[in-house]
């Protein structure tokens, strides 16, 4: 293996567990490949060089002492700064919480740790996750690895970009409304939405607590599916998790059979809105699907027309709430009003959250808050909830005769950074067929489908609540078939970053 | 300001009172609402706190099992119906002692509605309507320090202590509560008091006021005698005893009563209750508009007990007050003037402790009314608030019965219990107050006073007994009072027989 940085996760599991490779080597291949090409993508925030080269050592040791490893022991990987890390900043992409060490681990963060996986870092976000395009974060955007003018989408873009630069064979994301998917499907790279309760969120910094879910970002399927089994199962410290969440991931990613597989391409996720090369490499999805088997019908799911309006109240009236906790009173930046000799509380905690927060997180804050008003509440949040109930009664329909649903993962390619910053209404559009799954709790996959433009687009497929597997199963059979026509993986033809030239 | 207070009976010549009581109760679990953390009152500040009960970045709240039986047999024993399936909400507002920033409560899902609790008053029993009991978590605690009273305008900082936010509560809300406004205080009173006791013999909280494991909240709006339309309601916050509550209530008339005489309109607002002189002051300006922005609780899963756990629940209450009452004044032998005494004096359940400390009912209530009432109100605390407890005043009477002290040393083994020389053995020990046995000693004594009273010791020998009384007096003054005066008076008769 001549570059350790280019492996899957699953080539580096078997050559660590035939003592090819040591973690060490390839931890320290990861942060080498960040050293070098990270000041031009910025998809990390917090780099932890002796923390992860010193879990490497530790992996190894276990390993030469032959005690039961996890599949993924030793696979370094990235971990979006939403989740808590103890020892490392945790900052969700804010100035509010600006040099914040958590004292305890997120759930998903103690598992990684259990299965023995050396965490690289904290990667790039906007702003408390809202955003589609990494540039709301406080701390700078992340680039596309693909073409670094153009943005690694969003929220997770440091997640999906640092993946798609191989600066971690693996790395770990949020998706509330597509945070996951829609930076994997603009970065070429593989991102799941769980169902919602299928991975715990203690210790994932809440945007809106009935939308997050935790998922696997990664460059394969296969490589996703041992991601989300390493992360799944019920968490008693998060009443939301399920108690029985699906399982066998990975088995169903290895079988990646379409053979009898009915497929529903959903009416009103196509056609208006969407980019002529997206629609292109859809249809080309579609036709190589039906080929290898599957059974391609469409589908109508009407509310669906309703989604982002009752998206963009569910998600400010939880967020307002879940961000009032950062009042400078207990953690994170404290800042004194100006010209105030002895503020009160309250005065601190206004000028605080004044200077803490940026321009779209306080949008969405006054929103929220608004929607959430006596008298209102009815008409906003009160509605959208009701909203949330007819798209879940659509899936329930529509899954009544399929058994996974296929849409375009988003509408366009990547786009310039700063295209569509004064335009925050394009860029809420960019969610228009992810946000539906995270309305009915249920899971989405954004496989690579191709470029347009030379950009990297995605197909998505969905799957009713707990079959998680089947996502798996048709995602890696269009995975496959894609392969096989192109000779490679999509990420396999991403230009080398100049600066790794 | 200057604030005009009319005449509690004068007030309610023209107006009639109408109130709401809201009780908040603590449960005592070992553990908070939603965390593991321990609740143990009085802990260093932040000690018992982590990140849930802190509301750091990422935590996750989840409900404690406990806790909600708890509210369960609370509601039950409230007579309340229990839902089916309730939710918590978020009730958003922005103070430095809630860490989240907002509080988790129930809004329009309470577990437990629609219930009634009976209370007496001078021989009437008047019912309370329950409307809601509902879970929520405690906030911590602000300590302003500096300045001259302790409340925020004025301190020079504030300090915060989070030892108590998560800790459990259930909030007890009465529907209006119409009753002849001279008995309105002593109802109030009555109802804070039965709730009290039905926690402790439920066993789901230490229900102590001075703690403020149970405080209470009246409301009270006046409207004129024969109106049916509700006036402008004042909030008297967390007053912390019995006796507040009746005199709040009571402050509360006398002020609405000032106000609405001289044409005003009484302000919707929060007040303080004073101890020093049963006074209320201005605190928060309240309107109904007064918007938290209630929404469920996106964190927790609903709370739906099965009806087979609620009706196991059901099979632990503890015996209904009204039956218990009854079965014990039967069990007592005491009259209904007796009984209604006890329970008026807030002593029911420490004559019960007593007696089962070993006491006579009747000696129980002896102290418990007399002595102990008397210098319980001389210091302006609650009967159950003085440090002596029930096995203490069993003791007393112990010692008495074994001839060991009489009822006037007795009061001064109160004294030394409550000075916190420790229980009445311990005292009468320490301070040497053992009635003296010794028959020679007695003799003399009894001897010497005869001496010196010839002209009472004739009488005596010619047959007025009663006239005993005065050597009886001058032996005991001998003895410094630690004397048997029953076998005083025997000698006595003996050697002038």
């Amino acid at each position: 293996m001549t570059d350790l940085t280019k492996a899957t996760a699953a080539e580096l599991s078997d050559l660590l567990a035939n003592k090819e490779v040591t973690s060490r080597e390839v931890t320290q291949a990861a942060l080498d490949r960040i050293a070098a090409v990270d000041g031009e993508v910025h998809a990390f925030l917090h780099v932890a060089n002796d923390a992860a080269l010193a879990d490497a050592d530790a992996v190894d040791a276990a390993r030469a002492a032959g005690e039961p490893l996890a599949a993924l022991a030793g696979v370094p990987i990235a971990v979006k700064d939403a989740l808590t890390t103890v020892g490392m900043p945790t900052t969700s992409g804010s100035r509010i919480l600006e040099g914040w060490v958590p004292p305890y681990d997120a759930t998903v963060v103690a598992k990684l740790k259990a299965a023995r996986m050396p965490i690289l870092g904290k990667t790039n976000m906007d702003e408390f996750a809202m955003g589609s395009s990494t540039e709301h974060s406080a701390y700078g955007p992340t680039r596309n690895p693909w073409n670094t003018n153009v943005i690694p989408g969003g929220s997770g873009g440091g997640s999906a970009a640092a993946v798609a630069a191989f600066e971690a064979p693996l790395a770990i994301g949020s998706d509330t409304g597509g945070s996951i998917r829609q930076p994997a499907a603009v970065t070429g790279t593989v991102g799941v939405k769980p169902t919602y309760g299928g991975v715990s969120r203690y210790g994932l910094i809440a945007l809106a607590s009935s939308l997050d879910q935790i998922g696997p970002v990664s460059r394969t399927v296969l490589d996703a599916a041992l991601l989300h089994e390493v992360i799944g199962g019920h968490d008693p410290k998060d009443s939301t998790s399920l108690d029985k969440p699906a399982t066998s991931f990975v088995a169903a990613a290895q079988r990646a059979d379409l053979s009898g597989v009915r497929v529903g391409i959903v009416k009103e996720l196509s056609g208006e809105g969407f980019d002529a090369g997206v629609k292109q490499r859809f249809e080309e999805a579609v036709a190589l699907m039906t080929a290898a088997g599957a059974d391609i019908v469409e589908v109508s799911c009407p509310s669906f027309v309703h989604a982002l309006a009752a998206y963009y109240l569910v998600l400010p009236s939880e967020a307002s709430s879940n961000l009032a906790k950062f009042d400078a009173m207990r953690f994170g930046l404290r800042v004194s009003p100006e010209g105030v000799s002895e503020p009160s509380a309250e005065q601190v905690m206004a000028a605080t959250r004044d200077a803490g927060f940026g321009d779209e997180v306080k949008r969405r804050l006054i929103l929220g808050t608004y929607a959430l008003s006596s008298g209102y509440y009815d008409a906003y949040y009160g509605s959208a909830q009701k909203v949330r109930t007819l798209i879940a009664q659509d899936f329930d329909r529509v899954f009544a005769d399929v058994d996974v649903l296929m849409s375009p993962t988003s509408p366009t390619p990547a786009w310039q950074l700063g295209a569509k910053l004064d335009d925050p209404m394009a860029m809420y559009l960019q969610d228009i067929a992810t946000i539906p799954a995270n309305l009915a709790g249920i899971p989405g996959i954004s496989v690579p489908a191709g470029l347009s433009d030379g950009l990297p687009v995605g197909v998505q497929f969905l799957a009713p609540a707990l079959a998680d597997d089947r996502l798996y199963n048709a995602g890696a059979a269009l995975e496959r078939l894609l392969v096989e026509k192109w000779g490679t993986h999509l990420i396999g033809q991403a230009p080398e970053l100049e600066v790794a030239r | 300001m200057t604030q005009t207070l009319v005449d509690f009976d004068e007030a309610l010549t023209r107006y009639e009172p109408v109130m709401g009581l809201e009780i908040h109760v603590e449960l005592n679990t070992a553990s908070k609402m939603f965390c593991g953390c321990a609740t143990e009152f009085g802990a260093d500040p932040n000690t018992q706190v982590c990140p849930v009960c802190l509301g750091l970045p990422g935590s996750l709240p989840v409900v404690n099992a406990k806790a909600v039986e708890s509210a369960i047999r609370m509601g039950l024993a409230l007579n309340c119906e229990i839902a089916e399936w309730c939710r918590f909400a978020r009730k958003n507002y922005f103070y430095p002692d809630m860490p989240k920033n907002f509080q988790t409560s129930q809004y329009d899902e309470p577990i437990a509605f629609n219930g009634w609790l009976d209370v007496e008053v001078d021989g009437e029993t008047y019912r309370i309507e329950i409307e809601r009991a509902h879970m929520e978590e405690d906030t911590g605690k602000s300590l302003h320090v500096g300045g001259s009273t302790g409340r925020i305008h004025g301190a020079d900082y504030s300090l915060l202590d989070y030892n108590r936010a998560g800790i459990p509560l259930i909030e007890i809300v009465t529907k209006t509560i119409e009753v002849p406004g001279d008995k309105a205080p002593a109802v109030a009173r009555a109802y804070v008091n039965q709730v009290r006791d039905l926690m402790l013999a439920l066993g789901v909280s230490d229900a102590r006021m001075d703690q403020g494991s149970l405080r209470a909240d009246v409301n009270l709006s006046l409207r004129p005698v024969g109106t049916t339309a509700f006036g402008t309601r004042s909030e008297t916050k967390n007053v912390n005893s019995f006796r507040s509550v009746e005199r709040a209530v009571r402050y509360e008339i006398s002020r609405h009563a000032g106000i609405l005489d001289a044409g005003g309109s009484v302000l919707q607002e929060t007040r303080h209750f004073h101890e020093a002189d049963g006074s209320t002051s201005a605190g928060r300006e309240k309107s109904d508009a007064d918007d938290y922005r209630y929404f469920p609780e996106p964190d927790l899963a609903p709370v739906a007990p099965s009806r087979e756990w609620v009706e196991e629940l059901r099979g632990t209450l503890p015996e209904p007050p009204t039956e218990r009452r009854k079965r014990l004044q039967t069990e007592w032998g005491f009259t209904d003037l007796e009984m209604r005494d006890t329970i008026g004096a807030g002593a029911l359940e420490l004559v019960v402790a007593t007696v089962e400390a070993g006491a006579a009912p009747a000696s129980a209530k002896k102290w418990w009314l007399g002595e102990l009432a008397r210098r319980a109100k001389e210091d302006g605390v609650e009967l159950d608030a003085m440090p002596i407890t029930a096995v203490q005043v069993a003791e007393l009477q112990g010692l008495i019965e074994a001839g060991r002290i009489n009822d006037k040393i007795a009061r001064q083994v109160i004294d030394g219990v409550l000075a916190g020389e420790g229980s009445p053995e311990a005292v009468v020990v320490g301070r040497g107050l053992e009635v003296v046995s010794d028959e020679g000693a007695l003799s003399a004594a009894v001897d010497a006073a005869i001496a010196a009273n010839p002209d009472v010791a004739q009488k005596v020998r010619d047959g007025k007994a009663a006239a005993a009384g005065a050597l009886i007096g001058s032996v005991m003054k001998d003895m410094h009072g630690q004397a048997d005066a029953g076998r005083v008076r025997e000698l006595i008769l003996e050697k002038l027989s």
